[in-house]
């Protein structure tokens, strides 16, 4: 179930959809890592994979399951080659997508740490690190 | 724990060259079927893939393969795709596949259902193929689900993943290695070997990267039965790139012969391999053709495969 939307979240979901689904043909997910995909949307994936491109990708750089559009991930990594900042965000590993904020601003999820909030077995970088 | 811990993490850990194939995919319910299947391969294979609905095709489900295929004393090794399963279904299985004695687990995203024999149906792509190497890698580590709850007790597995050194893009695959490896993936199995100047290229890398002390990488290899069946493979599976050298070899040859060309050629691909720096095996595998596999293993000097109880005997030297 989607969590219910404000009538706040409401107001900026009127901006930020069209915007960023003209800019980046974006599928509202609510949290957001255009940053570390060379701003290429990785919801655009049919395999919704947030985290690199899987091994079907054609030799012209093809999607496997629509060969007439680029692979998303193709266009991510040559995409973060090209960006001045977060280049490194790439090699980071994404958590599993929070279904529940599909459709909610990830503007408002970003600025009150929502979009941030892991399911507790989670185990990121941070805490590996400190592990090791 | 119910059995012993994987004997091919042990065999990598001793510095054998690692031999695995595959079981092909079952559509009986008849246990005897799977059971053949997976005793022709035993002595010859350290350990068995067991395929997770392959191409998109609906089989017998891994979880009853593996638990057959050791069943058959043949070690298995369970496939698991992110395509058919979502988060909780997956976390299940890994459980189930455990607390049936399987040790080896191989986590992919899986191709596409457009490929398969049910394009119209809906797949799950809840969590992807890195996210739930992390999350096998902490139920055995810390013996807690996705959710944090804690298991009664920590599974013990041998955590595989796969790459392909053939996709585009070239430059991401040893950076997505690298993350695989950070995610948790102890081994790893390779698409398909046609080329095996880009896979030298993809394991210098994945060396400049620090990664093969850190990860087994054990690339596979196909047994070509015929032109026509290697000109499909290479048009039809995803992710699969065949050179027009290898096409052009086997269509040189008349039909009859085909399939002792293909294992000429797999042969010379697995001894082209192992003189790679990090190649820790080879995957042998054909489609629905177990005795070319098994011959391609005889010919290039694979056996004998390590005996049952080595891996015990070894770990107690010192």
């Amino acid at each position: 179930m989607n969590e219910p939307v404000s009538l706040l979240g409401r107001a900026v979901i009127a901006i930020e959809r069209p915007l960023k689904e003209a800019v980046w043909d974006c599928r509202m997910c609510g949290q957001c890592i255009l940053h570390s995909t060379g701003l290429s949307c990785p919801m655009r994936c049919p395999k919704n994979l947030r985290n690199g491109p899987c091994g079907g990708v054609r030799a012209d750089g093809a999607c496997e399951v629509f060969p007439d559009r680029p692979c998303v991930w193709v266009e991510a990594w040559e995409g973060s080659r090209r960006l001045p900042l977060w280049r490194d965000h790439a090699d980071h590993l994404n958590p599993p997508v929070d279904w529940r904020l599909q459709g909610s601003s990830s503007w408002i999820n970003l600025a009150t740490g929502r979009d941030r909030r892991r399911p507790r077995g989670w185990v990121s970088e941070a805490a590996d690190a400190q592990r090791a | 724990m119910r059995s012993a811990p994987s004997r091919l993490a042990a065999l990598l850990r001793q510095g054998h060259f690692v031999v695995t194939a595959e079981l092909s995919a079952i559509d009986s319910p008849d246990p005897a079927v799977t059971l053949n299947r997976a005793a022709a391969l035993r002595g010859h294979a350290d350990a068995v893939n067991c395929t997770d609905n392959t191409g998109a095709h609906v089989h017998l489900s891994p979880l009853a393969a593996a638990h057959l295929v050791s069943e058959a004393g043949v070690e298995p090794i369970m496939q698991l795709t992110t395509r058919d399963r979502n988060r909780l279904g997956l976390q299940a299985d890994l459980l189930g596949a455990a607390a049936l004695g399987v040790r080896n687990v191989l986590i992919m995203s899986g191709d596409d259902v457009s490929a398969g024999d049910h394009p119209e149906a809906r797949s799950s792509y809840d969590i992807d193929s890195m996210q739930l190497v992390r999350i096998a890698r902490t139920m055995r580590d810390q013996g807690t689900y996705l959710s944090g709850r804690r298991m009664e007790s920590a599974p013990s597995f041998f955590i595989g993943a796969v790459e392909n050194p053939f996709a585009p893009p070239y430059d991401f695959r040893p950076a997505r290695l690298a993350k695989k490896v950070e995610a948790g993936a102890e081994f790893i199995q390779t698409q398909l070997v046609f080329d095996v100047p880009r896979l030298d290229a993809f394991m210098r890398r994945a060396g400049d990267l620090g990664l093969l002390e850190r990860v087994a990488i054990i690339p596979s290899v196909a047994v070509p039965r015929s032109a026509r069946g290697a000109r499909f493979m290479k048009e039809k599976v995803p992710g699969v790139q065949i050179p027009d050298a290898v096409l052009r070899r086997l269509e040189a040859v008349p039909v009859a012969r085909q399939a002792a060309e293909g294992i000429r050629i797999a042969v010379e691909i697995v001894n082209q391999l192992r003189d790679i720096a990090g190649v820790r095996g080879v995957h042998v595998i054909a489609i629905r053709w177990d005795e070319g596999v098994l011959t391609v293993i005889e010919e290039a000097g694979l056996l004998p495969r390590p005996l049952a109880g080595a891996g015990a005997a070894v770990a107690a030297l010192p």
